[in-house]
């Protein structure tokens, strides 16, 4: 999959340094907590040092995350979050009776100039991704294979009315005259999003390919390609998609944050095409995600509900 | 109903929950006789393995009687005494095709997290973590099978609950720890670790034709069992070295075939094992591999090493020199269960093998916590741990 974003533009060198600083910080308070609790002028009590250890793991993540999208604003954001949180910690270590006030002083101080060079680099660099990316719509290209005849699985899809059995989100599509057809979806935040697309190609057993018809609040297009897999594993499923949320770069933001970027989303509904195909059926478990425990609950229509599954 | 639940690192509590449902048309209801607590149920109950959620219902062995199926099970009837293989397998992806249920690409809802880990999803398994689907587990008074068309396998009259429950994975995991190395007449196989797995592995190495089975482990109790009840000669590892008096006990030759029964919470005497301690510790390496290093290394060239022991992340100093310039070929996998469960069943009807040998506590569910610490902690004497209900 590739997805147009930020991380083609050049690296920034502060951003690279203050990756690297997270880094050593990290390796520092993960292998030698004691040492640094020593330093800030904080205690070494069993607490303080789990604390500078957790501290550590996440610094040193954060370091890893930016050095590896050093063009992305992302990371540099979690570090002025981990920022607040260091100063909180420190704050909080003034009050208590075992500290060294004038070193916990000074570490306040160069947190401080920490995060005002963080806030300015985060800022740089999403001001120069939001310049590129932000309007240009996200390709998504996705592939399952399904062992299945490729008549049956092209048949299944050219059934429009079949979607909304694999596609997570999509609750409805009507089939309406001249290739067209109506989609209801559930857009992030639960709201109902609702519009009209147009078959632009489609050939049996090969292709089907379709857009989005102007003027409606979701634009999208894309191709879906059937082939047959080789040594008689199947039928290979290609989609590729133009994907533009319909609230614009906030809503990208949205998605992103509930888990339902487009390029996930994709990955996901093949999988479950692929399962209802060879299985009949689609795989469900009563902890699906990591939001409820591995447990059943005494209510399967909302454990269907919830994994998106029609009985 | 009782379930046993996963309550955080070193915490189970058998709570009340639920019961289950049908939710899929290939399920099935079972009611669980007995369920056993895993050697890998450990690494869940240390807090090795990521993804796991508080109020999770563990345990993937267990057997019962089917008390409701979905509209597609056609194949089971109400009050069937089966057995539940631990994988969830689908029956018709290519994998499963292949018989590598294992690998059934359908049955993990959770796919994604797997492949995070792995780059590809293994299947869904019973109460092992929500990167392998989130299914509640078999040490309960109920469960809810997925595709139960496929993997339950019903019991004939004359063989006991006890002597047919370790179908469910470890006799199964055992068995094709030796089906992995492809023992010829005279080999000889060094099987490392004398839990239930290794002594599967023992008594299907002899099962498979091994000419002589020398097992490695530093508990009496359990090196006594592998003698006694397996028949393998054994080492102990903190009194000998290993592959020294290996190479001497083979002619000089190495075992033709390493089996690591062990996994990736694994012990070395010395700094060995300190190395591992220190690296985990750090996040520096997430599982600790002497048992597989040292069955690299002893291994005779162009010999096998098969992993049968769970490991989840990365290692560190994995001596892929010693693979590579002796041709040893490592073989692993999580069972593929389905595959020899009647083959298995058969041996077990014609007597070739008794499987509960290695039960050395049965306790009632609801005492499944003190089954965990007693199995942890190898108090009195403890090899398998049956829990019924």
């Amino acid at each position: 999959m590739h997805t147009q974003s930020a991380r083609d533009l050049p690296p920034d060198s502060l951003a690279l340094a203050l990756g690297w600083f997270s880094v050593a910080l990290g390796a520092a308070e993960l292998a030698a907590p004691r040492y640094m609790s020593r330093l800030i002028g904080a205690p070494s009590d069993a607490r303080t040092l789990s604390l500078i250890r957790t501290m550590g793991a996440r610094e040193l993540g954060n370091g890893i995350a930016i050095l590896s999208k050093p063009a992305s604003a992302a990371p540099l954001w979690a570090r002025v979050a981990g920022d607040a949180t260091d100063l909180a910690f420190l704050g909080s270590a003034f009050s208590s009776e075992y500290v060294d006030q004038r070193r916990l002083l000074a570490a306040t101080a160069a947190v401080v100039g920490v995060t005002v060079l963080d806030v300015v680099s985060a800022q740089r660099l999403g001001a120069s991704a939001n310049s590129t990316a932000s309007s240009a719509p996200a390709r998504v290209v996705k592939a399952v294979t399904i062992n299945k005849p490729i008549e049956q699985v092209y048949a299944f899809w050219h059934q429009l009315e079949n979607l909304p059995r694999f596609m997570r989100y999509v609750e409805s599509v009507e089939r309406l005259a001249d290739g067209r057809s109506r989609w209801q979806a559930q857009g992030p935040g639960g709201m109902t999003v609702q519009w009209e697309a147009e078959t632009l190609a489609e050939r049996e057993n090969e292709l089907i390919a379709w857009r989005s018809l102007p003027g409606s609040r979701v634009h999208t297009s894309g191709t879906v390609r059937f082939q047959p897999a080789p040594g008689a594993r199947g039928t290979e499923v290609h989609v590729e998609m133009d994907f533009r949320p319909p609230v614009g770069a906030l809503g990208r933001t949205v998605a992103w944050l509930s888990g339902r970027d487009p390029s996930s989303q994709l990955n996901e509904d093949l999988r479950r095409l692929k399962q209802l195909l060879e299985t009949g059926e689609i795989a469900v478990s009563e902890g699906e995600g990591l939001w409820r425990p591995g447990r059943p609950t005494g209510d399967p229509d909302r454990v269907r509900t919830l994994a998106g599954v029609q009985s | 109903m009782k379930a046993n639940c996963w309550m955080g690192t070193r915490h189970v509590e058998v709570t009340e929950v639920p019961d289950p449902t049908i939710l899929n048309p290939r399920d099935a209801i079972i009611r669980i006789t007995n369920t056993a607590i895993c050697g890998s149920d450990l690494h869940l109950y240390n807090g090795w393995i990521p993804t796991m959620k508080k109020g999770d219902v563990l345990g993937h062995e267990f057997m019962g009687e089917v008390v409701e199926t979905g509209k597609s099970v056609t194949n089971l009837q109400k009050g069937d005494r089966v057995v539940v293989p631990f994988p969830i397998a689908c029956g018709h992806c290519l994998q499963c095709e292949r018989e590598m249920y294992s690998l059934c690409e359908n049955t993990n809802p959770n796919a994604w997290m797997a492949e995070k880990m792995w780059g590809y999803s293994p299947c869904g398994i019973f109460g092992y973590s929500h990167m392998l689907g989130g299914y509640p587990g078999g040490q309960a008074e109920y469960a809810r099978v997925p595709f139960a068309d496929i993997g339950p396998i019903k019991i004939p009259e004359e063989l006991s609950d006890e002597q047919v429950l370790f179908l469910s994975d470890i006799f199964p995991t055992g068995y094709m720890a030796a089906d992995m190395c492809g023992i010829q007449p005279g080999d000889v196989v060094a099987v490392f670790g004398c839990g239930p797995v290794g002594q599967m592995a023992i008594k299907s190495a002899y099962l498979l034709g091994a000419e002589r089975v020398i097992a490695i482990d530093r508990f009496d109790y359990r090196m006594r069992i592998a003698r006694d009840r397996a028949g393998a000669e054994t080492l102990n590892y903190e009194e000998v070295d290993v592959p020294e008096v290996l190479r001497e006990m083979t002619g000089g030759r190495g075992p033709d075939h390493c089996i690591d029964a062990v996994g990736l919470e694994g012990h070395a005497p010395g700094v060995h094992g300190a190395y591992d301690r220190v690296k985990t510790s750090m996040m520096l390496e997430t599982d600790r591999p002497p048992a597989l290093r040292q069955a690299i290394m002893a291994c005779r060239s162009g010999g096998t090493v098969s992993v049968a022991g769970v490991y989840g992340g990365v290692i560190d100093k994995f001596p892929i020199g010693a693979i590579v310039n002796r041709s040893l070929t490592i073989r692993s996998g999580q069972c593929h269960v389905q595959r020899y469960m009647r083959p298995l069943l058969q041996r077990i009807q014609n007597g070739e093998i008794d499987p509960s040998f290695i039960i050395t506590h049965r306790l009632p569910l609801d005492q499944a916590s003190e089954g965990f610490e007693m199995f942890k902690n190898k108090e009195d004497e403890c090899l398998k741990v049956v829990l019924k209900t």
